[in-house]
């Protein structure tokens, strides 16, 4: 289950930092998918459409590859349904108020060496290595 | 037209990257996480190879006068660290950590129909909606504290 897979890590991440790349020479912003989303939802965003339009191609792509490469997506669950709502919710509030997630600050802050996004990429890290031990290794049982 | 087809086009890349790279399957992201179990370093690989790529091609695309599809480059310019950072990555972690879904991963899960991801998204979009009630009514007590949106 947990195959070290450096590979199709590393060609996949060089494919995330393209389209950031492209995104920067197209549009001018930063491709962070919780900022993009926010905007989505938020209304009076002025560049809502091409906000949409990223999204939209986020999730015709999981459509696709569903359909030509299953094997991409998880056929079994740890977590319980309750768990991942309570996940969606701390996921959806947190990169709101810390204005970003594992591509705006993980992936673009740290590629600008923006401070900001060093701290918050090693804040998330350290309470999602948090959490993991605390769930499998204390808690154990559940997952 | 062709600003909102572009925009179409890299998210659909991204999203391509982030499903060969396997960050789609929450498996891999608490593969990641768990330090003390069979600790699987992909995501470090991904964001290494993401970062190398981004970290030059910044440096050349930020030269240009003006984005192709935009007047001007759209770039964050804080450098504080302030307590609404740290306590929001902090929660985005614990929840990274709960589900095994960041919002790219758990929005192109969306799209492959999976209910763990139908219910990660629904999650999120109140958690982001819940945010921004909160920022709104914030900033209409101290109009002082300007929120702003992008990392």
């Amino acid at each position: 289950m947990n195959d070290f897979t450096p590979i199709p890590a590393l060609l996949g991440g060089a494919l995330i930092g393209l389209a950031a790349s492209l995104f920067l020479l197209t549009h001018g912003k930063v491709a962070g998918i919780s900022g993009l989303y926010g905007g989505v939802l938020r209304r009076g965003t002025s560049d809502r459409a091409l906000r949409f339009w990223f999204i939209a191609g986020l999730v015709a792509t999981g459509a696709l590859v569903r359909s030509l490469f299953p094997a991409a997506f998880a056929t079994t669950w740890t977590a319980t349904l309750p768990l991942v709502l309570v996940a969606g919710l701390l996921v959806g509030f947190g990169t709101q108020l810390g204005n970003g997630c594992t591509s705006g600050h993980g992936v673009c802050g740290i590629s600008r060496l923006s401070v900001r996004s060093l701290v918050a990429t090693a804040t998330f890290m350290a309470t999602g290595f948090a959490t993991v031990f605390v769930m499998r290794h204390l808690m154990g049982g559940g997952r | 037209m062709k600003s909102n087809a572009a925009a179409f086009g890299i998210g659909a890349l991204f999203a391509l990257g982030l499903a060969v790279s396997g960050m789609t399957k929450p498996s891999k992201i608490e593969g990641f996480l768990d330090l003390a179990g069979a600790w699987d370093a992909s995501l470090l690989f991904v964001m290494v190879g993401a970062i190398a790529v981004h970290f030059i091609a910044y440096r050349i695309v930020i030269r240009q006068p003006s984005p192709l599809f935009d007047t001007a480059f759209h770039l964050p310019t804080r450098r504080d660290v302030d307590p609404r950072l740290v306590v929001g990555a902090a929660l985005f972690g614990i929840g990274w950590g709960l589900g095994g879904f960041c919002p790219g991963p758990g929005l192109v899960a969306l799209g492959s129909g999976s209910l763990n991801a139908v219910v990660f998204v629904a999650g999120m979009t109140l958690g982001i909606l819940a945010e921004q009630v909160v920022a709104r009514t914030a900033a209409s007590r101290r109009p002082d504290l300007v929120r702003r949106s992008s990392p």
